[in-house]
């Protein structure tokens, strides 16, 4: 026996005693002994009681027994991690999702605990990058523990859990936004970054919107992988149904295909994917058509014809909201008015999803369908400022009225006062 | 003294004059006040300010399983008769992006035409973008009208 | 015509018409080179009768709850026929009968028609300015928009600074604790009922005074007259001055008018009770020295609170300043200029105050 162990062999038990009355009461769960000793202890064999007693394992009367092995009754410590009791120690990481596959994707075992919980998760788990990799040796990937942590596992939908939706890009991060760890994958480490400046983290995140896309919602959770080029547009179509319908009947879906290139995330990135704007479409500064189109194709004309169409719809919008404004103002009622032109945005917010078809015809019918209706509460808005220059004319009579009374009421005072002087004089 | 006697003949013609012109005028500036003040009187046709409440329609104007759109205070509502013979009444500004919506018989349910969200006939927003349920209102029959207000104790 | 001599009879025999009318004819208005101040006087009575007319015409729409009150204005400015211009001529009209209040009291002030045995004459007329001012405050709630409903609670919680009974006054004042649907019915009630009461009885006082006792003279004047006695001095009241006083009323109308049609008085948001104060919140004008007062003085004066310490002030200001009569008897010389002079400080005082209260931020 080496001397160290000799020293461990007196040292610990005697501090174990010392220590136990210090310890606070366990609540009510399996008794489990070894956490007398290896709460007091430094990582990596340090596990605090507060960490794991509050962990979905611990709550369903698991112990450390369950994956290490060894015995949780006895606090003698050769007893409690002997090989007789079949203790395994440190679990290598190459083992960890066969032996957390070992309960669950057992689902007679599973059943007795949560009958909904999925038992897939390993052989999705071999399907993903990461189980790919790990199966040819690369130990640096993620395994189970690095995503749901080892001894503080909480169920997905406990806001505290590493994998509650609002926590899983940051869980992933911890990996994939570190370039040290990445070294040698060949692939970016800034997803997350960008990600963090997208609508979909601003519905997560700030709208609390917890069904908005994170890392898993496209990639997968355990059979994590990059969409393939044909399969992001279906992937982005789970939600985004009308503009995927709207791409595949125009003539961008076989041109896309043809030349290899993913549907959606060529015009609107993947990860950081910011609000549109009618700048997007078009032909001039910032729009994507120009990436591949240039002046003289039919298509640079289609592009023009549509964002100018976007662009003459929001002017009238503005246009007539303002005329209808004034005239509220000056207290003319447009109450109706107003209400009808709020089709007109309609017909706006649609023509923006109808882009996906890139054929202006069809993105016209829309704009024109607006335009109608932005015409209609011009209209109203003149009828409203006649109804004002109406008021004016009959205030210009009254006072034309009240003038000539002042001219009257003039000459009679004259008349008066001479009068008066008249008949004082006499 | 011809003079005088020129102005004592003028003189009556003048007051004459004078007293019809201000006579004539003020007769005019009193009518255009009172004019004004009359009509003001007169109870206009939709005698309705209050933004609580709206006549939604008449009993007949919908089928079962349609719906109608219709004006209340300054926003579009959505009255709705589905198949079992009640009405229901609720805002049609769509919680998502603010597009009208309508609706679909063939659904059964509300749906909104810009991005394809849906909400149950009680306003709950079940697929799709919306992140909010619509506002419900009551609806309130008297005799062939349906009124709809807004839900106090909502 | 003899229909009238006949009605003219039978009034006569029993009222003594003939009496009245010979009065009227005889009465007479001093004629000097200060002789349009004495029109305020009877243009503050002429927008009063404007302000009953449309007064009246509004309560057959407007509705005192908060649920209704505003959208009530708004149905007045947008769907009843005319309704813009009565709402508009009304709130106009409001501001300049207390402008013209405002003036006629400090011409009186500066002209000096206070003094013997015109003493009530000048008390009833201050109590009808505070009515008039109280009238300006009740109604300016009504509409009950963000920028009445903030001022009404600003404006009620410089009342409750008073000592003593400054909660009670607040309390009695809003119906409750705070600013709400009480406060409303509360001032609609003062607005339309209690002080249009008080203002009739007080108005058929001050101008049976004003009748009983003539119209003075400035006391600057009458040394000249004095010093020259042959000059006409009177003019007739029926119908020299009247007519004159007409066609003011007339240009008052014209102005009304054009104001309404121009300018029409906004309707602003609807008040909600649960919002934050918005920025720059102030009073009406007339308010507005008070109110500008009251945040130049400092946090504390002595142990009492500066807001105590200006309500206090103000108050016994206008104490004093309606019982001047009592304090002048009427002696010239040093007295009357020391009184004079304190006129001129009061007047700059008050348009200083307004004016900055409106340029400072």
């Amino acid at each position: 026996m080496c001397w160290a162990r000799k020293i461990a062999l007196i040292v610990l038990p005697g501090l174990c005693a010392f220590l136990l009355p210090a310890a606070p009461p366990l609540a009510a769960q399996t008794a489990n002994h070894c956490l007398q000793c290896h709460s007091q202890l430094d990582a990596p064999v340090g596990v605090t009681r507060k960490e794991f007693s509050e962990s979905i394992h611990a709550q369903k009367g698991l112990t450390c027994t369950s994956c290490h092995g060894g015995d949780a009754s006895s606090d003698d410590m050769d007893t409690a991690m002997g090989k007789a009791a079949g203790f395994k120690g440190h679990i290598e990481r190459a083992q960890i999702p066969a032996l957390c596959s070992k309960c669950h994707s057992d689902a007679a075992y599973m059943r007795g605990y949560n009958p909904s919980l999925r038992t897939d998760q390993f052989s999705q788990y071999q399907t993903s990058v990461h189980g790919k990799l790990l199966a040819r040796g690369d130990t640096r990937v993620a395994v189970c523990s690095d995503c749901h942590t080892a001894h503080d596992i909480l169920p997905p939908n406990d806001p505290q859990s590493t994998v509650y939706p609002v926590n899983v890009a940051k869980t992933c991060a911890n990996c994939h936004a570190n370039p040290e760890h990445m070294k040698g994958y060949n692939i970016p480490t800034n997803q997350y970054a960008l990600y963090s400046t997208s609508v979909h983290y601003n519905a997560l995140m700030v709208q609390g919107d917890l069904s908005a896309p994170t890392c898993s919602t496209c990639h997968g959770s355990h059979g994590a992988a990059p969409p393939g080029v044909a399969s992001v547009e279906r992937v982005c179509s789970t939600c985004h149904v009308f503009q995927q319908q709207l791409f595949d009947s125009g003539p961008h879906k076989e041109g896309f295909a043809a030349l290899g290139l993913s549907g959606c995330i060529t015009c609107h990135t993947n990860h950081g994917i910011q609000h549109p704007s009618d700048a997007m479409i078009g032909t001039g500064k910032g729009a994507v058509c120009m990436k591949c189109h240039s002046a003289g194709e039919p298509a640079y004309a289609a592009a023009g014809a549509m964002h100018d169409g976007l662009q003459n719809l929001d002017q009238q919008i503005a246009r007539s909201d303002e005329i209808l404004t004034r005239a509220e103002t000056s207290g003319v009622e447009v109450g109706e008015a107003k209400l009808a032109l709020s089709e007109a945005r309609d017909d706006l917010t649609k023509a923006r999803v109808t882009i996906h078809s890139v054929q202006a015809s069809a993105v016209d019918q829309n704009i024109q369908a607006g335009l109608q209706v932005t015409q209609k509460a011009y209209q109203a808005g003149l009828n409203a400022l006649a109804e004002l220059k109406h008021r004016r004319e009959g205030l210009a009579a009254s006072l034309a009225a009240i003038v000539l009374v002042l001219i009257g009421l003039a000459l009679l005072i004259r008349k008066v006062d001479a009068q008066k002087s008249e008949s004082l004089r006499r | 003294m011809t003079d005088e006697t020129t102005n004592a003949q003028d003189a009556p013609k003048r007051r004459h004059f004078l007293e019809i012109f201000l006579g004539a005028s003020v007769t005019a500036s009193l009518i255009s006040f009172v004019y004004p003040v009359l009509r003001y009187m007169i109870p206009v046709q939709n005698a309705e300010p209050a933004a609580d409440s709206a006549l939604a329609g008449h009993l007949g104007d919908l089928k079962p399983n349609t719906g109608k759109i219709f004006r209340f205070g300054n926003r579009p509502a959505l009255l709705v008769l589905t198949n079992d013979g009640k009405y229901h009444a609720m805002s049609a500004v769509c919680t998502h992006l603010n597009c009208t919506v309508q609706y679909r018989s063939d659904l059964h349910a509300v749906w909104c035409a810009c991005h394809n969200g849906m909400y149950s006939v009680d306003g709950r927003n079940i697929s799709g973008p919306p992140p909010r349920p619509l506002e419900t209102y009551q609806v309130i029959l008297k005799g062939d009208d349906i009124y709809v207000r807004r839900d106090e104790n909502a | 015509m003899a229909a009238l001599v006949h009605i003219k009879e039978w009034i006569d025999e029993r009222f003594g018409l003939k009496e009245l009318l010979a009065f009227a004819r005889h009465k007479t208005v001093p004629r000097h080179r200060l002789s349009y101040w004495y029109f305020f006087g009877g243009m503050t009575l002429f927008l009063f009768i404007i302000q009953v007319i449309t007064g009246i015409l509004l309560l057959l729409y407007y509705r005192p709850s908060p649920n209704e009150a505003f959208e009530s204005v708004q149905y007045i400015m947008t769907q009843v026929r005319f309704g813009w211009l009565i709402r508009s001529i009304h709130s106009w009209s409001a501001n300049l009968m207390i402008f013209m209040a405002i003036a006629h009291m400090f011409s009186v002030f500066f002209l000096k028609s206070y003094r013997k045995p015109r003493e009530l004459t000048w008390l009833s007329g201050m109590l009808l300015l505070f009515i008039v001012l109280g009238f300006g405050f009740s109604g300016y709630l009504l509409p009950w928009n963000t920028l009445s409903f903030f001022a009404t609670k600003v404006g009620t919680d410089i009342a409750g600074q008073v000592p003593l009974v400054g909660k009670w006054i607040l309390v009695f004042l809003r119906g409750g604790d705070d600013v709400s649907g009480a406060t409303l019915t509360r001032f609609f009630g003062f607005h339309v009922a209690v002080l249009p009461g008080l203002a009739t009885l007080l108005i058929a006082l001050h101008l049976f005074l004003v009748q009983r006792f003539g119209m003075s003279v400035p006391p600057s004047l009458e040394a000249e007259w004095a010093a020259k006695p042959a000059e006409e001095r009177e003019m007739r009241f029926f119908p020299n001055f009247l007519l004159r006083e007409l066609m003011a009323w007339y240009v008052a109308l014209a102005i009304l008018g054009g104001l309404a049609a121009f300018m029409p008085w906004e309707l602003g948001t609807k008040a909600d009770l649960f919002a934050s104060a918005p920025q720059g919140i102030r009073p009406e004008w007339y308010f507005m020295f008070m109110f500008q007062t009251l945040k130049l003085l400092p946090g504390k004066i002595w142990f009492l609170d500066g807001d105590v310490v200006g309500v206090l002030g103000f108050g016994a200001a206008f104490l004093l300043w309606t019982l001047l009569p009592f304090f002048d008897r009427g002696k010239s010389g040093r007295p009357a200029r020391l009184i004079t002079g304190l006129g001129v400080f009061v007047l700059t005082y008050f348009v200083a105050l307004t004016v900055y209260g409106y340029v400072a931020k």
